[in-house]
């Protein structure tokens, strides 16, 4: 039988990872990758916390508007992406820096 | 309440939602040299609609569609004021966006979004606001997509943002965890009776930290704040210090008063003492470096938009400062200073943008002399900068004074003294602005013609900015009737 903890610390896993992705990506698409990745931390957690804490369905329905979210995000951070990309012909984010003093 | 008995609760923001896919379907019809008839229309929504939320004001406090959000008269109070800075930066766009009805729209968005945020009670709702507005936030700084910097301060704003929401939302499913229930109040109930361990909800507390001081740029989550504000739009700059900002504040507050503050006490005055979160403490080291931070980094800008910036992340201290006492009268206070803020912040921000295409700079080098070139314009700077100081007899004294008075009157000397100190420090680079206006003068420049719609509309952000630092008493009345919470009293 699978406890609590197991997925708890999976999901902490898979948060760290996110976490490290967005810190050493260079590219946006990549530090995108990382976001997903805690957002699907985030819904274990929920999930998990559904079937052991509160016997409901409250959390499940938190993963499933995450998810959808998730994907509404990524729809609009891809269209930015690929707007500065027509201009700059490049996604690495340490050479976006017009802006620098 | 039950969903359908809701509706009749629910209507600004009803009405705000059928506007919008009105004016959506109405721009398709109209022609490309009358699209600013939808800005209009979205102006127009507005007035409604703050009327309407105004209507509100009498219900007593209730829960909306089994607890998902609450209406009460703090939200109904911040929901005047989103839809007003709303409002004010429609008038601010029109003359540079005259046929992009898609932009009206998108405001308007963010305002239901907005809306939302002031009135949520379920950690869900928190979520999705809040995506709401950033989602169309990162949009709208990068409205001008041909314009380099717009889109870098977009990507910027976008990876920051979907990060700290991100992070947020694992918070939350702690104190899901923690507490069972996802309605705030039942979480606070949950919190007070069960007693949890102080580690998992401190973790939890310091993430859901970094969501929501993203949004109202803390420190040290203000990472954003300078290049977005120098790249974006500047009416978008401006609404995002003002609308989002006092949106992210009404949030913080309602759930501070969940996690923190204790119900049973009588007022929303003291802090949980059984979960030992430390929370007025570290409220006070995050307002003491946002604002010495703002300030210090303010003071080596050479734009005055990302001036601004830094000026703003400074004025969040100072809020986040009378938020440590975290009693009515700091509260008060927090709202009274947003409503002064609102209007002096939009003022300079009018300011820059009815010079910006004149001068075609947004250095401050380039307002060297303006007190002689456009003098109603510089002198209407001067008093946004010092209103914006908190020097008398301007509005943003006034502000400051409550904000102070809340701190001493709770015996914490010491952050009123830091706060004390970064006043004055920002005297310097505001009175710098003044000092190039009014001081230095170049030589054989032509007068700047500033159109009369400009002109007006600073003159109407200006009223305001003078009047409230002389008669400041119906504004705080009001605010003070505001100060009803459905829980945590």
């Amino acid at each position: 039988m699978i406890q609590l903890p197991s997925f708890l610390i999976i999901s902490a896993i898979v948060f760290t990872l996110g976490i490290f992705t967005i810190l050493y990506k260079k590219n946006a698409v990549g530090i995108l990758m990382g976001v997903e990745l805690i957002l699907n931390s985030v819904n274990l957690n929920f999930i998990a916390f559904a079937k052991y804490v509160d016997v409901g369905i409250n959390g499940q329905l938190v993963a499933i508007f995450i998810i959808i979210l998730a994907a509404s995000e990524a729809a609009i951070a891809l269209a930015i992406i690929l707007s500065l990309y027509r201009e700059r012909a490049t996604i690495d984010v340490t050479l976006v820096d017009e802006m620098k003093d | 309440m039950s969903n359908l008995n809701s509706l009749q609760y629910f209507i600004p923001e009803l009405f705000l939602i059928v506007a919008i896919l009105v004016i959506i379907v109405v721009d398709l019809f109209l022609k490309k040299n009358k699209k600013i008839v939808s800005a209009y229309l979205a102006a127009l929504t507005l007035v409604v609609t703050i009327f309407l939320a105004y209507q509100q004001y009498g219900y007593s406090p209730a829960l909306l569609f089994k607890g998902m959000i609450v209406l009460d008269s703090f939200a109904i109070f911040f929901k005047i004021i989103t839809a007003l800075s709303t409002l004010i930066v429609i008038f601010i766009s029109l003359p540079s966006f005259r046929t992009k009805a898609e932009y009206y729209v998108l405001l308007l968005i963010v305002t239901l979004g907005m809306f939302l945020m002031v009135e949520v009670n379920n950690l869900l709702m928190i979520i999705i606001s809040m995506e709401m507005v950033g989602l169309i936030s990162y949009v709208l700084v990068g409205f001008n997509k041909h314009d380099l910097k717009s889109s870098e301060a977009s990507l910027k704003f976008m990876l920051y943002g979907a990060t700290s929401t991100a992070v947020m939302a694992f918070g939350f499913s702690y104190i899901y965890g923690i507490s069972g229930h996802l309605n705030l109040d039942v979480i606070q109930q949950s919190l007070i009776i069960n007693q949890p361990q102080a580690l998992p909800l401190f973790v939890a507390f310091m993430m859901v930290l970094a969501g929501l001081g993203y949004k109202i740029a803390m420190v040290p989550f203000h990472f954003w704040v300078p290049d977005v504000y120098e790249g974006a739009p500047t009416p978008i700059t401006a609404f995002l210090s003002v609308g989002p900002k006092a949106a992210g504040l009404a949030l913080l507050i309602r759930f501070l008063i969940t996690l923190v503050a204790h119900p049973s006490a009588g007022n929303a005055a003291n802090f949980i003492q059984n979960v030992s979160i430390h929370a007025p403490l570290l409220l006070a080291a995050l307002a003491v470096a946002t604002m010495t931070l703002g300030n210090l980094s303010a003071l080596m800008q050479k734009n005055i938009k990302r001036m601004l910036g830094y000026s703003a992340i400074a004025h969040v201290g100072y809020m986040l400062m009378a938020l440590v006492v975290f009693n009515n009268q700091g509260i008060i206070a927090v709202m009274f200073y947003i409503v002064v803020y609102l209007f002096m912040n939009f003022g300079a921000f009018c300011v820059v943008e009815s010079l910006t295409d004149k001068l075609g700079s947004e250095k401050i080098s380039a307002y060297t002399g303006l007190g002689y070139r456009a003098p109603f314009t510089a002198i209407a700077m001067a008093i946004f900068m010092f209103s914006l100081t908190g020097l008398p007899p301007f509005a943003g004294f006034i502000g400051k004074l409550y904000l102070f008075a809340a701190v001493i009157n709770q015996s914490w000397y010491i952050l009123a003294l830091i706060g004390l100190l970064n006043s004055v420090i920002s005297l310097y680079y505001y009175a710098t602005v003044v000092k190039v206006m009014f001081l230095n003068r170049q030589e054989n420049a032509p007068p700047l013609r500033v159109a009369l719609y400009n002109k007006l509309l600073i003159g109407a952000l200006l009223i305001p900015t003078l009047v409230l630092g002389l008669y400041w008493s119906p504004v705080i009345n009001f605010t003070s009737r505001s100060i009803g919470f459905l829980f945590g009293k």
